[in-house]
């Protein structure tokens, strides 16, 4: 272990806060330029704006229209400067800067022009700063004091009124035409048109940042105005991602969490605790008040943008749902009891303890969270391997990214993305296979998007027309619409065609990959039977289709590969992945910015969680159990003896809780009764077991057949980290203290150290999760660079990150594959067994929508649920008029797993054949319908196929009454005595 | 577990290893079931297999004696 200074305060590693100054224009990269502005001298590079280059010497040109996230518009005239040997007084963050110019941005001349400039603009707004939800934070304020305006000329005449924006009734008392009234109907920002400079702003970064081209000035001189293309902001197009609410410079767009709590006085730099992204944010606070959150703008996963979840969603940390204090109970069928947490804590730890003589040492272990901090992570899977002495912990990435472990595993040597997020800024062609970026990683979405109307071509690789291929202004897109369960045989298609067109670079696999498997894969996959003509009746893709995407592909440039769950949620999961690292390979398209394979991580530790070891058959850093000498390793740092054998996976656990030979389950920060697939197995392995202990917010689903409920706290209320899918560890600050008294390494600490006392093992003593982080640098090759100083330092790092790579890796395989030569494999498509026949035509697949989050445990206890407060089944209008079925009508839905009900929406965006549902609400229970059928290679469940029959029907089913009534019951919590 | 989800699942993974070029794929699929399959997985698949091993693909069947 390394020397470890305990730190007294958790803000002894700081607040992560760096130079936040707005430049006025991006950044750019060319070649220096010097020149003179103010008498002192500067190099930039060249495309840099003259009024960036004043605020890199320190001097900020007056600007309102201008800010570093925008490219500059040049509409407020604000920014005037003087330049020798020019005429005129040309705006600065529209001037770029040319070598030998001389600057002055401080003249009379200037001066005055400012002052009008300034003076016309408070003539037509209101002088209320004082009640101002944005005093103090108003660029407006700042640059009437800036140019030093002291006084307006513009006054009413008494006969005739001023025109302006601002005043409801005029001094007459008759209504003013200009006025408008607020539209508060997003329930997180107000629009207050009465206060808006026309800036153009928050057009710009709708268009320029978020991509959603929600906004636009409409009418011009005095009538122009912000105009949202409907009835209010709710009804528009708008996503609530903030970006607008963020650009503009003064109160016409706020957040409605500062016009109640006033502004906040003090930041702290975090990371968003929902998608895979892994944005950073400030955690704008009040004491220990959470007043808002906003993105970093030096966040390297999102560069200052963010989403209407990690933005806005965050009430649920407040929700008064949450569960403060422990609970036990001898049975589910009896009320909550709420006890001290030692009480809770023992009452655990020999019941666990007694499980283990009883049923022996392999009958118990944990699930770790996704959503948990990387610390906690390790620590839940050392309790089991260390303190239980068993590899029984697995984690939700079983169900959802598993086979990209083994896939990538298999074929470059390493269980992670290749890239990082900027690559995206120099792909030409992006296959986007099984993902919904808009809806499931919003921010990497909005980046994607950038660089298509830039130009990149766009391939989609998914039964649903996804909104990627509806980018405004977006240039060459492909859609393959295959059939849900054909993924293996599209991809192999794709690479049938590159083979056998000549299109593959030869180069490349000469040089990188393992010969050999090349001369297999090449004469498997040139084989007719692959040919899109040939597949073509199985995948529903048509050939041309399909032919034309990949040469597109392998002739456009950088190609760059993001997927996600579409792919991986088959049973030929494992295999797709593999197809698509040997298109990737085949291409050359591995090693370099703007190409790469790049899993779309679903929650946002899913990869540390990975990473940390929650596999049952690896330890942290992805070694497996069987070898001795990591193994050893890791008896001697943890003292113990460790078990060389696999442990059970999710569903092999609730497979022997089945079978009797499983009996007690520490659960952390997951609800895997509503995430799993086919609830009632879960249910019935839940059910068969002794001791569940549900650490969690909320009494979620599993919590209803727990008979020990730990209280957890939220991102908020700890220290940490969370890893991103770029392989990006980004620092997780607590900003409050924990609600439930403890943060969640605490809570499991204490769980080890009651168990530990019972068996008489040395205590735990970890003070400080950067303890933690220390003790996994120590043990793990790919973090032994890792520490809290060095994040604190770089603000994150891509592992792997050690002696070789002292500040992290953003790109893999540069020079060679992990594993030495790149690997390719033979792909046979397999059918799965679930197949549609009379009793089940339809194709049942599954997704997300932007608004939920995974089982919406969090986001259905926020204001998110006014855009999505059901889940609703997509069905497309020829199967909804066969059924005689109507939008909005109630329908069942049945597999041969079970039925459920909820309520249709007819649309032509999934194909005949398919329909489509969220699992965002636990009433729905869309998992009563998914099958226990998995991935060949790693069990991870086949989501996206389900055989199923859709009809016409009342209401709820009698499963989910009889489900709601029982988890109502179960829900209960004794008064106290 | 059943003995229906097992022999599912033992299958699925020969199914893909008798796709795979190269002679002998059973060390592949003994190889996969030790990596991946806890001992009580593997005790059920030899006690199932001690019974017949009906419905096992003859590639997990010639495996197992490998596991
Ligand atoms: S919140 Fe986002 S999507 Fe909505 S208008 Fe503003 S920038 Fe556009
Ligand atoms: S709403 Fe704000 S950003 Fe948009 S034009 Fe008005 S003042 Fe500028
Ligand atoms: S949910 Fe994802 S995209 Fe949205 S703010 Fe959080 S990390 Fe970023
Ligand atoms: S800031 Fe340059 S014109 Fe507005």
């Amino acid at each position: 272990m390394k020397d470890f200074i305990i730190p007294g305060q958790n803000d002894a590693w700081g607040n992560g806060i760096q130079d936040e100054t707005d430049r006025g224009t991006p950044a750019h990269t060319g070649a220096p330029v010097t020149l003179t502005i103010d008498g002192m001298e500067i190099t930039v590079p060249a495309g840099t704006s003259v009024m960036r280059a004043a605020s890199e010497l320190g001097i900020q040109v007056p600007k309102l229209c201008a800010t570093d996230s925008l490219e500059a518009f040049g509409s407020c005239r604000l920014c005037a400067v003087e330049i020798e040997g020019r005429r005129g007084t040309p705006a600065s963050c529209t001037t770029p800067v040319h070598a030998g110019m001389t600057v002055h941005t401080q003249t009379p001349k200037l001066r005055k022009l400012r002052k009008g400039v300034m003076e016309l603009y408070i003539s037509d707004h209101p002088l209320d700063c004082l009640t101002c939800a944005a005093n103090n934070d108003c660029e407006l304020q700042d640059m009437a004091g800036a140019v030093g305006l002291r006084d307006v000329r513009y006054k009413a005449p008494e006969s005739a009124p001023l025109a302006n924006h601002f005043e409801a009734r005029d001094t007459s008392g008759a209504a003013n035409p200009e006025w408008l009234p607020k539209d508060d109907s997003n329930p997180y920002f107000t629009y207050d048109a009465s206060k808006c400079i026309v800036c153009n702003r928050c057009v710009r970064a709708c268009e320029e940042v978020q991509g959603t081209f929600a906004l636009t000035i409409e009418g011009r001189g005095f009538d122009s105005r912000v105009a949202v293309g409907a009835e209010n902001f709710m009804a528009s197009d708008c996503v609530s991602c903030g970006a607008c609410v963020q650009a503009c410079p003064t109160a016409t767009l706020q957040e409605k969490s500062v016009i109640e709590l006033g502004t906040p006085d003090r930041s702290v730099v975090t990371t968003c605790a929902y998608c895979g992204v892994g944005c950073s944010f400030k955690a704008e606070m009040q004491g220990d008040q959470l007043v808002r959150m906003v993105p970093y703008k030096h966040g390297k996963a999102n560069r200052g943008h963010s989403c209407v979840k990690g933005r806005f969603a965050y009430g649920y940390a407040s929700h008064s749902d949450r569960i403060l204090n422990p609970m036990i109970r001898d049975s589910v069928d009896q009320p909550w009891k709420e006890v001290s947490w030692e009480e809770a804590l023992d009452f655990a730890a020999k019941k666990l303890v007694g499980l283990q003589a009883k049923y022996g040492q392999k009958s118990i272990g944990v699930i770790t969270s996704s959503r948990c901090t990387n610390e906690e992570t390790y620590l839940v899977q050392k309790l089991t391997r260390a303190v239980f002495g068993n590899n029984n912990t697995d984690t939700c990435a079983r169900v959802c990214h598993s086979p990209t472990g083994y896939g990538l595993g298999q074929t470059f040597g390493t269980s992670a993305g290749t890239q990082d997020f900027d690559s995206v800024e120099k792909s030409d062609v992006i296959i986007v296979i099984g993902a919904n970026p808009t809806d499931g990683h919003p921010v990497f979405a909005s980046r994607l998007r950038k660089r298509l109307r830039q130009g990149a071509k766009l391939i989609v690789v998914d039964p649903r027309r996804i909104d990627l291929l509806h980018t405004p202004h977006m240039g060459e897109g492909h859609h393959l619409p295959l059939k849900p369960g054909t993924n293996v045989a599209v991809v192999s298609a794709l690479s049938h065609v590159i083979v056998t067109e000549g299109l593959m670079d030869e180069a490349f696999i000469k040089a990188r990959c393992d010969l050999d498997a090349w001369e297999d894969y090449k004469a498997f996959i040139s084989e007719d039977r692959h040919a899109p003509e040939a597949t073509e009746a199985l995948t529903g893709v048509p050939a041309a289709t399909l032919r034309d995407a990949a040469r597109a592909f392998a002739t456009g440039g950088n190609g760059a590969i993001y997927y996600g769950l579409g792919v991986t949620e088959h049973s030929q999961g494992s295999t797709t992945v593999m197809a698509i690292a040997n298109l990737a390979m085949m291409t050359g398209n591995i090693g370099r910015e703007g190409v790469g394979v790049n899993p779309l991580r679903g929650q946002n530790n899913v990869q540390g969680s990975c990473d940390m070891g929650s596999f049952p058959h690896e330890f942290p850093g992805y070694r497996h159990v069987h070898g001795d000498e990591v193994r050893q390793m890791f008896e001697q740092v943890w003292g113990v003896s460790l078990d060389a054998e696999p442990g059970l996976r999710i569903p092999n656990m609730l497979d022997a809780a089945v079978d009797g030979t499983f009996k007690g389950l520490y659960c952390q920060g997951e609800d895997i009764l509503q995430s799993d697939p086919d609830t009632k197995h879960v249910a019935a392995g839940l059910a068969a077991m002794d001791c569940v202990i549900v650490h969690d917010l909320f009494l979620n689903e599993t919590a209803n057949y727990a008979h020990v409920f730990l209280p957890g706290s939220t991102f908020l209320e700890k220290d940490g980290t969370f890893t991103n899918a770029e392989r990006r560890i980004n620092r997780v600050r607590k900003v409050m203290a924990p609600k439930n008294g403890y943060a969640d390494w605490e809570v499991t600490q204490m769980l080890a150290n009651a168990v530990l006392k019972e068996t008489g093992g040395a205590r735990w003593t970890y003070t400080h999760p950067a303890e933690i982080m220390d003790e996994i640098a120590d043990t793990t090759p790919s973090f032994a660079g890792v520490d809290y100083a060095l994040l604190e330092a770089e603000g994150s790092v891509q592992w792997p990150c050690n002696e070789e790579h002292p500040i992290g890796t953003p790109l893999m395989h540069v020079d060679g594959f992990m594993r030495g030569k790149g690997r390719f494999i033979v792909t046979e498509y397999i059918p799965t067994d679930e197949k549609t026949g009379p009793r089940f035509p339809l194709l049942l697949t599954t997704g997300r929508i932007l608004s939920q989050y995974n089982v919406g445990a969090q986001t259905r206890r926020t204001e998110n649920s006014l855009w999505h407060d059901q889940d609703l089944l997509e069905i497309h209008p020829h199967d909804a008029e066969n059924r005689g079925l109507k939008d909005g009508d109630w329908v069942r839905l049945a597999s041969r797993s079970g039925e459920t009900s909820l309520r249709a929406k007819v649309t032509d965006r999934v194909s005949p054949g398919v329909v489509y549902t969220t699992f965002h609400h636990p009433d729905t229970q869309a998992n009563v319908i998914t099958t226990e059928y998995s991935d060949w290679a790693t069990n991870c469940p086949e989501y996206k196929v389900t055989a199923v029959q859709v009809a016409a029907s009342n209401g709820p089913s009698d499963w989910q009454q009889t489900y709601s009534a029982q988890a109502e019951k179960s829900r209960r919590i004794a008064a106290a005595e | 577990m059943t003995n229906d989800k097992m022999i599912l699942m033992a299958n699925q993974i020969a199914a893909f290893f008798n796709t795979q070029p190269g002679a002998d794929q059973s060390k592949g699929v003994a190889q996969h079931i030790k990596d991946f399959w806890e001992p009580r997985m593997i005790a059920q698949l030899r006690a199932y297999l001690a019974e017949g091993g009906q419905g096992l693909d003859p590639l997990v069947i010639e495996a197992a004696t490998q596991v």
